[in-house]
């Protein structure tokens, strides 16, 4: 077994078993921490097959925007555990046969002849090849239209998430811009003319 | 080495935990979308393992646009999420039944 292998066996049993404890754990918390963990772990096997760009863009993409926006919310909500906890057990048999059915599937697709370059080894590329450098300039030639494309859908999606949690709260004491800067001097002070008093 | 099956394995291995969870789990929102955010990296797994196996580099410019939707999908999905919480003061998904379907 080479080293590659080993650290291959490594990651992946550490991915699933994170997987495992993001489905099966307990508190909602608890499962994000595993989703980053596997994250982490599939970012160093994509590293392991040399596309470091993807490995780099999944951490700060996932790790760093995805799994602690899914942080943010799990903690800023009270949630009530126990409601959702009913049934747990009564579908975890279900869930169970489920994958494992499904898995025995795609176990049969890939067990076939149909797929030839399944004992194919990965191509060694040489020390001065630069993933990102071909990811972009295939990127920036062939796929521009997609990637612009790609750009609005980010856009849309923080509009969207904004005008979606946005809201107006009575009694809420904000300033209005406008109103201060139309203001006069006549509805702030009232000059009232009165006799002096001897 | 580590030859392709491996990975395609691997990510079948992922595939079929997510949807277990989605099973299991089918009354936790927030787990439904972090399973579908594993079946999402299960998807990405074989796009990679099959672009560096192939030698072409299309599958991983696909992946980077599944990081994207992923990643409008996560945020979208959340923001509904908060705003559902804010009016039901729950996440259960057998509580979201007001259009009777």
């Amino acid at each position: 077994m080479t080293f590659e292998l080993f650290l291959f066996y490594l990651f992946g049993a550490t991915l699933v078993g994170s997987a495992m404890g993001v489905i099966l754990s307990r508190n909602p918390v608890y499962a994000v921490l595993f989703l980053v963990l596997a994250f982490i772990n599939s970012s160093f096997l994509w590293m392991l097959i040399q596309a470091e760009f993807l490995a780099l863009l999944l951490i700060v993409v996932y790790v760093g925007a995805v799994a602690v926006l899914f942080l943010f919310v799990v903690m800023m909500m009270d949630i009530n555990l126990a409601e959702l906890q009913q049934g747990f057990t009564k579908y975890a048999p279900v869930g169970a046969i489920l994958g494992v059915i499904v898995l025995i599937e795609i176990a049969f697709v890939m067990m076939s002849d149909q797929i030839t370059i399944k004992a194919k080894e990965v191509q060694e590329f040489a020390a001065d090849y630069s993933n990102t450098e071909e990811l972009g300039k295939e990127l920036y030639t062939n796929y521009i239209y997609p990637f612009e494309l790609a750009a609005i859908i980010l856009l849309i999606a923080i509009v969207v998430a904004i005008t979606l949690t946005m809201r107006k709260r009575p009694g809420l004491k904000v300033q209005d811009i406008n109103k201060q800067v139309a203001v006069d001097a006549k509805d702030r002070v009232r000059i009232v003319k009165m006799e002096a008093d001897e | 080495m580590i030859t392709l099956t491996h990975y395609l394995m691997l990510s079948a291995i992922l595939f079929c935990l997510s949807v277990a969870g989605i099973f299991i789990n089918r009354k936790n929102l927030i787990l439904l979308l972090m399973c579908i955010e594993l079946m999402l990296l299960s998807v990405n797994f074989n796009f990679v393992a099959f672009s560096q196996y192939w030698g072409n580099l299309d599958g991983q410019i696909f992946v980077f646009f599944i990081l994207t939707v992923a990643a409008a999908e996560a945020a979208i999905g959340l923001a509904i999420l908060v705003v559902l919480f804010r009016n039901r003061r729950s996440i259960n998904v057998e509580s979201i039944d007001s259009l009777k379907g």
